[in-house]
């Protein structure tokens, strides 16, 4: 583990972005604990510029609310929903991927053209009517972007277990008469993970995306502040206040940027010999 | 910035006073702005707002009404009233054509008036009363009443009882009737084509009858889906009148500023938009008339006023909006004071249930304000649940009754009887509809005076009738109520003696002309 680490400290864009991260989670974590009042709460006259009150960093909105404010809290919805969604789509997508290896025939078949249903649908639009169906709320939300977002998991895992059920290793199981279930979970899983975990970083920033485009176009959560909707709040006054839009806007950006650097860095140092010979 | 807004309306006032001095100029074509495209332009049969904004100028009503909502003569040149209040004779102006010039006689009036009890709800609402229409020669219709209502000379406005030309529909289907794609009326301003999506063209009536009317060429209604988008045509000088309501409200100020942009709330003094909240008066924490009370006492309503309206509107005392007849303000009023709601709330018993807000899903500024009173009633300790929906959901959630607090704005059409009653009075309970008793207020002492209110005889008894009801009614609050809403029309400056009615935009282009 120690070699994996300094493998990925030795990659300056994961630094920078576990560093990224890591501070966006004290924020979520630690910012309320700073900043008790809500972020609904209209603290001053609406639509003061950034540094022109004491207390009010970044300004106030539209309602006169604190810009800083909402950020913070809307760190905890963003990095919520991308993490619990990203969880939720490991877990439907990781089974069926699995299963529809490992088995192959009709049942990989019929597993594998159930997830193409889902990948012929473009993914954002799915989410809009999901969430439009279900009614705007944070469950709804982490359910629809999980939705959308579970098959590349399911045909990435599929392709690894295809590859490993044919290694001696697993063969050896199979002969010692071990059940399927213990070959897939302890055998094939644990060694088809690395991608996986790859994958789902990248996952997180486009569930935070997507949450930030469900809520920037009104189908946000109305009781959660979140980043996306600052933004889209803010949007038809950016030309009075573009301060109300620009700082939510930079948070989703940092904190995509920064679990797409993770990503690589992870990747990188799962494949350290790629990594070398890519130097 | 609320400050510059008063100022510009107040220069605005003064401009357009100022303007009658001026010598009318002939000619010119005006671009407006027609948000959203409306789905007919025949007004007998439809009655969307932006249907009656458009085709108020080329339909006519027997009367128009002046700010004060004084009748005005309009189709009709005069009328009297008998001395019980049952007998109404109008003496209809001679010369009037139709656009196809074919003239306008009592025949048509007669006519309209069967038309419309078919087509138009709330027109067959306003004739309950009548009893006959006789037409003793092709100038003079009589109006019989049952009994006297009190309202019975403010329902002439061309949206509400518009004249139909009987040699068109007479006979027909008239949902089928292709004349409703060229409609034809009596109007300064005749129909001439319509590009679906794109705009539709007015031109001049020249056989108008008032000489030297309408001053201008023609009128183009621009029809532009995005509320930005309007804003930046305006800005650019693609359009020069955005009618009430065509852009947000925080986009106002910063087109105020412009140069050469002027500015007016009036013109809606007719419909009076009253703004308030739905309080579900049969279920749940809002039933109880203590927790009611301490809603109105929670709210900053000035704050909304100011910062969501960006002053263009005017909180609410009761009921009726100040511009309805009858108001008054010598009823129970409620300040913000949070105390004090905290208070009640205290007797009311209330232990922190969850209450539903939904809010009326018709953009921004809406969404910004069912915020702001969700901070508001959350600061007082009540448990706000925000419910997001979009227009058909919330129709729906609000017609069957499934909400706590429901944000909504109705018109009032300029009496009691006719716009305020609905809302409170309990044979107006009834599942599906968004628009009357939705709150389930039952009263048997506001039915009665909303009963005897409309067939009240003369005026002053109806005054002393609709003053007790609103005293009782702001008493039990049975819905809370919010803002006078205001939705100011933005013109350039060169467009002149354009709202000049109760109904402002609606008629107002016979008047309107064009300073080069």
């Amino acid at each position: 583990m120690s070699k994996f680490w300094r493998t990925m400290l030795r990659n300056p864009g994961g630094v920078i972005g576990l560093t990224i991260l890591l501070l966006a989670i004290a924020i979520a974590i630690f910012g309320p604990l700073l900043f008790p009042t809500s972020p609904w709460r209209m603290v001053q006259r609406p639509f003061l510029p950034p540094f022109t009150v004491p207390g009010l960093p970044l300004g106030t909105d539209a309602l006169g609310r604190d810009v800083l404010a909402g950020i913070i809290y809307g760190a905890r919805v963003s990095l919520l929903v991308g993490l619990v969604s990203t969880m939720a789509a490991l877990a439907v997508g990781i089974p069926v991927g699995a299963l529809a290896g490992y088995f192959g025939g009709k049942i990989g078949d019929a597993l594998m053209r159930f997830t193409e249903f889902f990948q012929t649908v473009p993914s954002f639009a799915l989410a809009i009517v999901l969430v439009a169906i279900l009614q705007p709320s944070i469950v709804s939300i982490v359910l629809a972007i999980a939705i959308v977002s579970w098959p590349p998991v399911a045909r990435l895992v599929r392709g690894e277990v295809l590859s490993l059920r044919t290694r001696e290793y697993v063969q050896a199981a199979v002969v010692t008469g071990q059940s399927h279930s213990w070959i897939i979970w302890r055998e094939i899983l644990p060694n088809a993970l690395s991608p996986v975990i790859v994958l789902a970083s990248l996952m997180v920033a486009t569930a935070i995306l997507l949450e930030s485009s469900l809520s920037f176009l009104g189908l946000g959560d109305p009781n959660l502040m979140s980043w996306g909707y600052m933004v889209g709040a803010g949007r038809t006054v950016i030309r009075q206040a573009w301060w109300i839009t620009l700082f939510p806007g930079i948070a989703i950006l940092l904190s995509v940027l920064a679990l797409n650097l993770i990503g690589e860095g992870l990747n990188d140092a799962f494949n350290p010999r790629l990594n070398k010979e890519g130097r | 910035m609320l400050k510059r807004v008063l100022l510009s309306l107040l220069v605005a006032s003064a401009l357009s006073t100022a303007t009658f001095a001026e010598e009318p100029k002939s000619g010119g074509v005006i671009n407006a702005v027609i948000q959203p495209e409306p789905p007919g332009l025949m007004v007998g049969l439809v009655q969307n707002g932006p249907t009656q904004m458009v085709a108020g100028n080329i339909y006519e009503g027997l009367l128009r009404y002046s700010p004060k909502l004084e009748p005005l003569p309009g189709l009709a040149e005069s009328w009297s009233v008998s001395e019980d209040g049952k007998i109404y004779t109008f003496k209809l102006r001679k010369g009037v054509t139709w656009h196809d010039n074919k003239p306008f006689t009592s025949a048509d009036v007669a006519f309209s008036i069967d038309f419309l009890k078919q087509t138009h709800p709330r027109a067959r609402g306003n004739l309950a009363q009548l009893d006959k229409v006789e037409t003793p020669d092709d100038y003079t219709v009589v109006f019989t009443l049952k009994q006297p209502f009190g309202p019975f000379l403010g329902i002439f406005e061309v949206g509400s009882l518009p004249m139909i030309p009987k040699h068109i529909y007479e006979g027909t289907d008239y949902k089928t009737n292709p004349a409703n794609n060229t409609p034809i009326g009596t109007g300064p301003f005749m129909f001439k084509e319509w590009q679906k999506g794109s705009f539709i063209r007015l031109v001049k009536n020249p056989n108008y009858y008032i000489k030297g009317l309408p001053h201008l060429d023609e009128i183009y209604w621009h029809v532009i889906p995005d509320a930005a988008a309007r804003a930046v045509a305006f800005e650019t000088g693609k359009v020069d009148v955005l009618p009430g309501g065509s852009v947000e409200n925080f986009d106002v100020p910063r087109l105020t500023k412009l140069k050469n942009v002027c500015v007016t709330g009036a013109g809606w003094e007719f419909f009076s938009p009253h703004s308030w909240l739905w309080l579900n008066n049969r279920q749940g924490p809002t039933a109880n008339k203590k927790f009611r009370q301490a809603l109105m006492y929670a709210i900053d309503r000035n704050f909304a006023k100011d910062v969501i309206w960006n002053g263009l509107a005017k909180v609410a005392t009761g009921p009726s909006a100040s511009t309805i007849k009858y108001y008054t303000d010598k009823v129970t009023t409620y300040d913000y004071d949070p105390a004090k709601a905290k208070a009640l709330l205290k007797e009311a018993g209330y232990k922190g249930e969850k209450v539903r807000l939904l809010p009326l899903p018709y953009g921004e500024t809406w969404q910004r304000w069912a915020e702001a009173v969700k901070q508001n009633l959350q600061d007082v300790g009540i448990n706000v649940e925000m419910i997001a929906t979009d227009v058909p959901g919330w129709n729906q959630k609000v017609a069957d009754w499934d909400y706590d607090i429901a944000f909504t704005y109705l018109y009032q059409y300029g009496d009691p009887a006719l716009g305020v009653g609905r809302n409170y009075i309990s044979s107006q309970i009834s599942k599906g509809s968004p628009f009357n008793n939705v709150e389930g207020y039952s009263n048997p002492e506001i039915d009665q005076l909303f009963a005897d209110g409309a067939t009240a005889f003369p005026d002053s008894k109806r005054q002393d009738i609709y003053l007790k009801a609103q005293k009782i009614l702001t008493d039990d609050v049975p819905v809370a109520w919010q803002l006078e809403l205001q939705f100011p029309t933005i013109t350039r400056c060169t467009v002149k003696n354009l709202v000049t009615t109760a109904i402002g935009v609606n008629d107002g282009f016979r008047d309107a002309w064009l300073d080069k």
